[in-house]
């Protein structure tokens, strides 16, 4: 065990220490606010502060808040409390941007955010699964497409009002059928007893008017990740002009692009103008038409917005060939944490249509087990034949 | 003046032997008077904390099992609506008008306490225990945390309901959908794991006290190895604790003596199909003679 951390004595008193230890956690992507501090001392306060085993355990407590948190927690508390004897970092709030760099932070890991350069993670490997399938166009490959490709070229303003059309048709079909929750309704089957009994007052404990209670359908959230590498560009009209529709006809939707990196475009298609909206998205897809990474880009997303935009209500889109740079083992493990959601996932894959497909893409067989439904989409067309099969959902 | 491993002793002596981690989430949850959300794989014990914690407090445990489509007339309060069709019927007769009627139906005695108003309305401070948040809904979840930091309920015909005293809260979760941050911030967490041997030992030797101490070992690295297989469902301590309960029962003495009772022994551990082909009489034999 190494020395605790001498504070030098110009430092401000513990509270300001154990406020410094807060925000260290903060910079590693623990998510804790100012009310967490404040339960850490008072936390501090009711064992042996002083004591390195009983604190540590203490603000374990406090400041873990999932199960991965408890495993990175002893790393961290080392790294701020037992640095040697050595103070790391100075506690002073203003200093405390500067976060450590000898301890890797895990928001690191997952490529970088929206709005910056995306850069090459996979090397070029595991291409041998594609080789066999002939076509050089469908080999999925890392290297990213520098050359911007100009959205506006794939789809037109017809297009994106004939997806609304259809976007919002299937969003009609998905509802939320599960709910054991009831609620107030003229027909139903249920008799809502505390309502029929606060009319019976009117006629003297008669139940004459019964009310109802019944299943209220609820709409789903469609969140469309959608695949914009080199192998899927035959058939980025059709989804692109199916995600801007998706986004006008319901409010509640989300949309992602994802190449070798994820873009959250929402924002960018909820632009009045379609067109605008689709030069809006340009900009963002820089690198459209470049390699894949499946399985990285869905870990990120599962990560990441999936923990603000998707839930029990969710149904996850993903529109992709399935031909993936990164190793089956990360789809899957992707797919997984995805599913804890609770969200139901449709995989649209456009090759499905062809005669003879099978899903032998390792990325696409490693995907399987955890799809609620794989269907086949080329066009508008077949987005719209899919109303019937997502309404069984 | 207690402290985390009074507590912890105190656990001991009803027989829940509890990691360190878990004894000072629970001690500090307990003196801040947060709730405690205890996280981890079915049959590692979450449940019985309360329990457990209940008999050291000596007070009473109240429970709410969460399932998809939890509603307020399960969870909160709901009113008795037999006996106000009753009321309403007898007061007719009697000639009552309506005011009077609607202010007698809609007033305590006819109220249907459910586990969360109960919880805040009893003398001495309960425990409560809400079970499998993670089976509840979102709305149910959102509805709790107002609960768990007002300390209020409010019913319509009555008005709002204060807290008499705040019960201990303990919230489990399996894992099978991830919990929103907000419930996540306001409770003190502790993830709680499979115990390792020595730990496990001691839970053996706390619950079945006539196990022999080379049976107990056995037993005990036996399930740690079975653990380690790839199963659908992974043996928790309840299932180790019948386990060496049925092998006293059919009075074994050694587990590598017999492997055909050996095998019928596994319905104990092994809850599915696949997880009993998954472990065959010679793997069953060769785990039982490592864990000797």
């Amino acid at each position: 065990m190494s020395k605790v951390t001498r504070f030098a004595a110009r430092d401000p008193g513990p509270a300001a220490r154990v406020a410094g230890f807060v925000g260290h956690l903060r910079d590693h992507g623990f998510r804790l606010g100012v009310a967490e501090t404040d339960t850490a001392l008072r936390a501090l306060t009711t064992v042996e502060g002083a004591d390195p085993g009983q604190a540590r355990l203490a603000l374990k407590a406090v400041c873990a808040g999932c199960a991965e948190d408890v495993i990175r927690f002893d790393r961290l508390f080392d790294s701020y409390w037992m640095a040697d004897g050595r103070v790391r970092q100075k506690v002073l709030p203003s200093e405390r941007t500067s976060a450590p760099q000898h301890v890797r932070s895990s928001r690191e890991d997952h490529g970088a955010e929206a709005g910056t350069a995306g850069s090459i993670h996979a090397p070029e490997a595991g291409d041998g699964e594609t080789a066999s399938e002939g076509t050089g166009k469908l080999v999925a490959s890392t290297a990213r497409n520098l050359m911007k490709k100009d959205l506006r070229e794939l789809v037109s303003a017809e297009d994106i009002r004939a997806a609304e059309a259809v976007a919002r048709r299937l969003g009609q079909a998905l509802r939320d059928r599960r709910s054991r929750r009831r609620r107030a309704a003229r027909k139903g089957a249920q008799l809502d007893l505390r309502r029929t009994i606060r009319a019976s007052l009117a006629t003297g404990g008669e139940p004459l008017r019964l009310a109802r209670r019944r299943r209220p359908d609820r709409p789903v959230k469609i969140v469309a990740l959608c695949d914009v590498s080199g192998s899927m560009t035959v058939y980025a009209r059709p989804f692109l002009a199916f995600l801007a529709g998706l986004m006008r006809a319901d409010p509640a939707s989300d949309a992602y692009l994802f190449h070798t990196r994820l873009v959250r475009i929402t924002e960018a298609l909820r632009d009045d103008d379609p067109l605008r909206a689709l030069n809006r998205i340009t900009l963002l897809a820089d690198g459209f038409g470049g390699g894949s990474r499946i399985g990285g880009n869905l870990d990120q997303f599962a990560r990441s917005y999936a923990r603000r935009f998707v839930d029990g209500r969710s149904v996850v889109v993903i529109l992709s060939d399935g031909y993936d740079t990164d190793p089956p083992e990360v789809l899957d493990a992707a797919l997984k944490r995805l599913r804890k959601r609770g969200c139901r996932i449709v995989w649209l894959n456009p090759l499905k249509g062809w005669a003879g497909y099978a899903p032998v893409a390792r990325g696409m067989a490693a995907a399987l087990p955890h799809l609620d439904l794989f269907a086949a989409a080329n066009t508008l067309g077949d987005l719209a034949a899919l109303e019937t099969r997502l309404g069984r959902l | 003046m207690r402290n985390w491993e009074t507590l912890r002793a105190q656990m001991a002596e009803t027989g829940y032997i509890a990691p360190d981690d878990l004894a000072m989430a629970l001690y500090i949850a307990m003196s801040l008077g947060r709730p405690l959300l205890l996280e981890g794989a079915a049959g590692v014990g979450k449940t019985e904390v309360a329990r457990v914690l209940a008999q050291v407090e000596s007070c009473e445990l109240i429970r709410l099992q969460c399932y998809e489509g939890l509603d307020a007339a399960q969870a909160i309060y709901e009113w008795n609506y037999q006996r106000q069709l009753l009321a309403i019927r007898a007061a007719a007769e009697d000639g009552e008008t309506g005011k009077a009627v609607e202010a007698r139906i809609f007033s305590e005695e006819y109220l249907l306490e459910r586990p969360l108003l109960q919880a805040i309305r009893r003398p001495v401070a309960p425990v409560l225990l809400i079970d499998e948040i993670d089976r509840a809904d979102e709305e149910f979840e959102a509805y709790l945390l107002e609960v768990l930091s007002e300390f209020q309920i409010t019913v319509p015909e009555l008005g709002t309901i204060q807290a008499t005293t705040r019960p201990h809260v303990i919230l489990t979760s399996n894992g099978t959908r991830d919990l929103s941050d907000a419930l996540r911030r306001r409770c003190i967490y502790a993830h709680v794991d499979y115990p390792d041997r020595t730990a496990e030992l001691a839970i053996l030797a706390a619950r079945c006290p006539g196990v022999e101490a080379q049976l107990a070992r056995q037993i005990v690295g036996f399930v740690q190895a079975i653990r380690r297989e790839d199963l659908e469902k992974t043996p928790g301590i309840a299932e180790m604790l019948d386990f060496a309960a049925a092998l006293i029962g059919l009075g074994v003495n050694d587990l590598t003596d017999d492997p055909e009772v050996l095998q019928a022994t596994l319905a104990t551990l092994l809850k599915t199909q696949s997880d009993r082909a998954a472990i065959p009489p010679e793997v069953a034999a060769r785990l039982a003679g490592k864990a000797a």
